[in-house]
């Protein structure tokens, strides 16, 4: 056997040591999120079905959370069915199937081009802005001033916020996806002559009802994450102005992942039940 | 004592390691203005926050109106917060309402109130600071001193028994840091309010104080009247006066 001695460079170690530690700061950081955020969800149903209920405040909410995002959804819906069309046309000519054009953008933008880009979209102009207002309501002491006022800050601002975001997202995402027909429409027309009756006709010939309603049904969970994510980021913000634009970007970012993820799980489940 | 509205006994609250309020007693009587000075960071908003359960503290008893704050649910707790004003530092107005609808806030709890009875409090309230003009204003179009001018019109428009002041006159011009203090005099008078008014401002204090304590590593370093205080022959206190 060799007597070689090993050298240890101190260096090495530390920095091994050092990386350990950040994972693992990293790791509890992790699951500290989580657990937060699974205790933000369960106030949220606490208080949910309970009594007062803030009719006003979720209307208001409603109308601008749904109704203001309207035209950006309705803007992108259109460019987005018009452009899938034409990009899709001269794949589609090669095999000499473009009489399928319309069924195709109509399944494409239906079960889930329409959801996730809407729900994308959404999540960057309403998950932003909540999570941007609410951390300035922290900052400037908003939610303390309403909470000694003896009104329930949860229940006025988060619950509203979710609530609305939940029911509005599904509708805006039926909006754009009869918008985003709409530009298929014109696309198909560009090259081609296709009447509005013609059209439709293919469209509705192959859509499903497997294909509207997990369609639907996931972007209730994706309204509701959106909803949830910018609460969460906004009420638990750090204060400081510092705090708004992190709570704002954190935001959009976490409720963009959890968007995707969601869409994976359904189209897991709605392959399962087919 | 009847007259006693706030009992604070042995409070206490600690950040971590860091003893922001060692052991703080006092009591206060109906009617009358306690000015709490201080260094920044010794507890002194911490203190009124306590009182309002907007932070909780590690140990101590709190009695507002005859009722211990440790007793109360969430319901109770939320029923004794009407009758305790709090102005924040910051006004603390919503950004989103105009000032009619930040007025109002406090009241959509009673739902006994007609329309016409509720727009009566609102005006009361603003003319009670001097603002009527503004009612239909966004808190973003008013100056520093309006701002805290309109949040207190919405503290005192339940009419509170207590009025918690946090640095009322903070980043304001003499003259109209003078004006609030005047303002917190005239509500004391009118209403009979007792109020904990914290504040760096000396002018403030000498306006508002019917007597005065200051904070000092946790503690309660000396209280009495203005004069009292002001003519300690404690160097550290003194220099608050210099």
């Amino acid at each position: 056997m060799s007597n070689e001695s090993v050298i240890i460079n101190p260096e090495i170690i530390e920095k091994k040591i050092s990386s350990l530690n950040s994972f693992q700061k990293g790791l509890t950081d992790f699951f500290e999120e989580v657990s937060a955020l699974t205790h933000f969800t369960i106030h949220f149903f606490k208080e949910v079905f309970l009594p007062p209920y803030e009719w006003k405040e979720f209307l208001k909410q409603s109308f601008l959370i749904g109704y203001k995002s309207m035209p950006l959804v309705g803007i992108t819906g259109f460019i987005m069915g018009l452009v899938l069309t034409i990009q899709a046309r001269p794949t589609m000519s090669t095999f000499g199937a473009e009489s399928w054009i319309p069924a195709m953008v109509a399944v494409s933008i239906v079960r889930e081009i329409g959801p996730v880009i809407t729900a994308l979209i959404f999540a960057g102009k309403v998950g932003s802005g909540i999570g941007a207002e609410l951390a300035s309501m922290k900052v400037t002491e908003q939610i303390d001033a309403m909470e000694v006022s003896g009104t329930n800050p949860f229940n006025y601002i988060v619950v509203t916020r979710i609530a609305a975001a939940t029911i509005m997202l599904p509708l805006l995402v039926i909006i754009g996806d009869a918008i985003g027909l709409c530009g298929s429409y014109l696309g198909v027309n560009i090259q081609g002559d296709v009447s509005f009756h013609l059209f439709f006709l293919q469209v509705f010939g192959k859509l499903d009802f497997s294909d509207v309603m997990p369609a639907v049904i996931k972007t209730f969970f994706f309204g509701f994450a959106v909803g949830l994510i910018g609460c969460y980021k906004g009420y638990n913000a750090n204060k400081g102005t510092e705090g708004v634009g992190k709570a704002a970007n954190a935001a959009v970012v976490f409720a963009s992942l959890l968007v995707f993820i969601i869409d994976m799980i359904a189209v897991q489940l709605t392959s399962l039940f087919n | 004592m009847e007259n006693i509205v706030v009992e604070i006994e042995h409070l206490k609250k600690y950040f971590g390691n860091n003893k922001v309020l060692e052991d703080i007693s006092f009591k206060l009587e109906k009617g009358k203005n306690l000015v709490v000075l201080g260094k920044s960071g010794s507890g002194k908003s911490v203190l009124i926050k306590c009182l309002v359960g907007l932070i909780k503290p590690d140990a101590g008893k709190i009695i507002l109106l005859g009722k211990n704050i440790a007793d109360l649910d969430e319901k109770g707790m939320n029923e004794l917060r009407k009758k305790i004003g709090f102005l924040f530092q910051s006004a603390a107005l919503y950004d989103s309402m105009t000032v009619r609808e930040n007025l109002e806030f406090p009241l959509r709890d009673n739902k006994e109130l007609k329309k016409v009875e509720r727009e009566n409090l609102v005006k009361e309230a603003l003319k009670n600071v001097g603002l009527e003009e503004v009612i239909d204003e966004m808190p973003s179009e008013l100056s520093g001193g309006m701002r805290k001018r309109v949040g207190l019109a919405r503290t005192i428009i339940l009419k509170p028994e207590i009025i918690l002041y946090d640095e009322p006159t903070t980043g304001l011009d003499p003259i109209t840091s003078k004006e609030i203090s005047q303002l917190i005099l005239a509500i004391q008078k009118k209403f009979n309010t007792a109020a904990i008014i914290i504040t760096h401002d000396i002018e403030c204090a000498r306006i508002t104080a019917n007597s005065l304590m200051i904070i000092k590593d946790g503690k309660s370093a000396i209280e009495g009247s203005f004069e009292e205080v002001s003519q300690s022959k404690d160097k550290w206190i003194h220099s608050f006066f210099e």
